[in-house]
């Protein structure tokens, strides 16, 4: 679809809102590109980068997870380290910071397995502002701990039963909060989806990743890495993790999708590597899970941070450039993960990390022992524990 | 955009309003629901009870725009089967029995999934007399208006009370059949509107555009249509005729459109 091209990677992108967003979608837009660019700023999100989240992240040499495979090294991106245990504190705070400047009193967010919510009402917590989280009714009852500790944190949590109740729904709900308040208001997206300039800001605040990665390794193997592997549900881990090596041919980038029940029962989150085309959902073009008319379909993964039936339209340009692959596992296969590096290195990772880490089980006969492999761990499995011994029929 | 050819069912209405110093009254509809034998009939009803122009409400899964009543209208609607083709179906039914302009409100994934040129095409040889696809904004419409053109079918403008001068301008360029004016921030359904806002936006764009201007979203009563329409050649109505419809009460609704045409009749003369 031709358009005035603005805020595109490649094709995908846009602007595709309600004419009552845009006002704030330019104000937001001249805003970052001012501020992108300002040493202070730059300075101040530095400074909480490191003294508030704990920046940089250790890139871990997971030994025993390498020996048990016994073929390329693997080492571990530790996003989990995190102060809020994931790497969404990364766009929270640089978000937050953005807002502050521009004078805004209150910050709304969706989310989706509640570790954005968390990460934003942390941000919301510490800058002083109001905060209004929205969270898919079915994500409120399997993510309980992570509501709670919104409320903790001062926010405000609303449930949204609308649509399906998940991510999607959570989005809209809060796009439309924003429309109703938007000149005091800033919408803090949790991933690197939505309108330009969301998708270009969230992955200029989430490059870190990948920056730290690139120096750490050359620190550590002397080289860079053969494969960087991130799970990709929206994609903000993914394309933090891979945009600093997006011209480097020789580091081969894996997004892992949420495959979910497997491919027989078409319940799974597979938006690149499945059977999802470009189309347009929360104002970017980008693939999208939808049918043969165009509906929206609900995506579905046991990891509430992946189930999105859209994806970031970077990652859909990454996919047809083969930029980067895009490959899935099934909710099995990550339930399998999540205890391996439990037990091999005393490890409990995020359900969304753990699909990355599944994948291990396919990349790894194929790779040789002079090779390494980095996976970023997005985030900590605490919040996923209830939810995952239910998975393995235990009460707790 | 270059001239239409031939003039349109929409801008006949509006010509037609103008010489008897009347408002128009829109009224929205939700396609398929509460289920689409009623939408169909709901539409030929409205015509009888005062509706100028009818907003064909077309169900998408994900309806940014939309307050809790039309979202649950088309989820009903979902839920009962309703798909593209019924909704060709619908208004061929409304074409083959009514000469009222006809509008099709839906988003853009949709259209765009079916190709949008044969969604205009389709569409308008079903009867539909334009679009208004409230997730594309002016900046990502070049295509859209194109098209739309090129087949004398109308694509809405949107203005709401932040739109910026220049942005304005280059919207009210482009408009064509009537420019929906967005009467306050945030989605449709909303309760209590204050149109001073709004009414300083309407002025600004008169001075762009001769093209017809139109009120939505929060318009719920016949006191807000009369205080609306001050501002603006015609009001819509969506939620309030779609609440009563998802109720079950058919006649609220018309009567409700009834009451709105008198009052608009009564406060600008007929």
């Amino acid at each position: 679809m031709q358009t005035n091209g603005k805020g595109r990677f490649g094709k995908y992108g846009g602007q595709y809102v309600p004419e009552i967003v845009m006002p704030a979608l330019e104000e937001l837009e001249q805003a970052y590109l001012k501020y992108r660019d300002d040493p202070d700023f730059q300075k101040e999100f530095r400074f909480y980068l490191k003294e508030y989240a704990g920046r940089p992240t250790n890139l871990y040499y997971a030994k025993k997870l390498t020996e048990h495979y016994g073929r390329a090294r693997i080492f571990l991106k530790r996003e989990d380290l995190l102060h809020t245990g994931a790497h969404k504190i990364n766009n929270a705070l640089g978000q937050a910071l953005l807002a502050k400047r521009m004078g805004k009193k209150r910050i709304v967010a969706e989310t989706g397995a509640g570790q954005h919510g968390v990460a934003t009402a942390t941000v919301a917590a510490l800058f002083g502002m109001e905060c209004h989280v929205f969270m898919g009714a079915v994500d409120v009852e399997r993510q309980k701990l992570n509501v709670f500790r919104m409320k903790l944190l001062g926010a405000k949590v609303i449930p949204v039963t609308s649509g399906t109740g998940t991510l999607k729904d959570a989005t809209s709900e809060a796009i439309r909060y924003w429309a109703t308040n938007i000149t005091d208001t800033h919408y803090i997206i949790g991933s690197a989806v939505g309108p330009y300039p969301y998708p270009m800001m969230v992955r200029d605040f989430q490059k870190v990743i990948g920056e730290e990665i690139r120096a750490q390794a050359v620190e550590r193997i002397g080289g860079l890495p053969d494969y960087v592997v991130a799970c990709v549900g929206g994609g903000s881990n993914a394309i933090g993790t891979f945009y600093d090596f997006r011209n480097d041919k020789s580091v081969k980038k894996i997004g892992v999708e949420a495959g979910g029940r497997g491919e027989a029962t078409g319940d799974n989150a597979k938006t690149l590597s499945g059977a999802g085309e470009p189309g347009i959902l929360h104002g970017a073009y980008s693939y999208l899970l939808q049918t043969d008319d165009g509906q929206v379909v609900e995506a579905y993964s046991i990891s509430a941070g992946l189930d999105y039936p859209g994806v970031g339209p970077e990652h859909s340009f990454f996919k047809d450039t083969g930029i980067a692959e895009y490959v899935s596992v099934t909710d099995q296969e990550a339930l399998a993960a999540f205890q391996r590096l439990s037990r091999i290195e005393g490890i409990i990772p995020a359900m969304e990390s753990s699909h990355a880490l599944a994948y291990l089980e396919k990349l790894m006969p194929q790779t040789k022992p002079d090779e390494s492999v980095v996976v970023t761990l997005s985030g900590r499995g605490d919040k996923d524990v209830a939810m995952v011994a239910k998975a393995l029929g235990e009460e707790i | 955009m270059k001239e239409l050819q031939k003039k349109t069912r929409v801008e006949k209405k509006f010509e037609a309003l103008r010489k008897a110093g009347r408002k128009g009254l829109i009224i929205y509809i939700t396609a398929g629901a509460p289920d689409a034998e009623t939408s169909v009939r709901a539409v030929l009803e409205a015509e009888k009870a005062g509706a100028d122009i009818v907003e064909l409400g077309i169900p998408f899964s994900d309806p940014m725009a939309d307050g809790p009543v039309i979202q649950s209208a088309s989820v009903r609607a979902l839920q009962q089967g309703m798909t593209t083709a019924k909704e060709r179906a619908i208004v061929r039914k409304i074409r083959a029995s009514s000469e009222i302009p006809l509008y099709g409100m839906g988003y853009i994934n949709q259209m765009y999934h079916y190709g949008f040129e044969n969604f205009v095409t389709d569409f308008q040889q079903a009867g539909l007399d334009g679009l208004i696809v409230p997730d594309v904004p002016h900046e990502e419409s070049a295509d859209m208006r194109r098209i739309c053109a090129a087949h004398g079918f109308h694509l809405t403008e949107f203005i709401t009370p932040g739109t910026t001068e220049a942005r304005m301008q280059a919207t009210c360029k482009d408009a064509s059949g009537f420019v929906y004016c967005v009467s306050n921030n945030g989605v449709t359904g909303v309760k209590k509107v204050d149109y001073t806002q709004i009414g300083a936006v309407c002025s600004k764009a008169r001075a762009c555009t001769d093209t017809p201007l139109a009120i939505g979203f929060g318009i719920g009563s016949p006191e807000a249509a009369v205080e609306a329409a001050a501002h603006a050649d015609a009001v819509i109505v969506g939620s309030a005729v779609v609440g009563r419809l998802l109720k079950g009460d058919f006649d609220g609704a018309m009567a409700l459109i009834r009451a709105m045409r008198e009052a608009l009749d009564a406060a600008y003369g007929s």
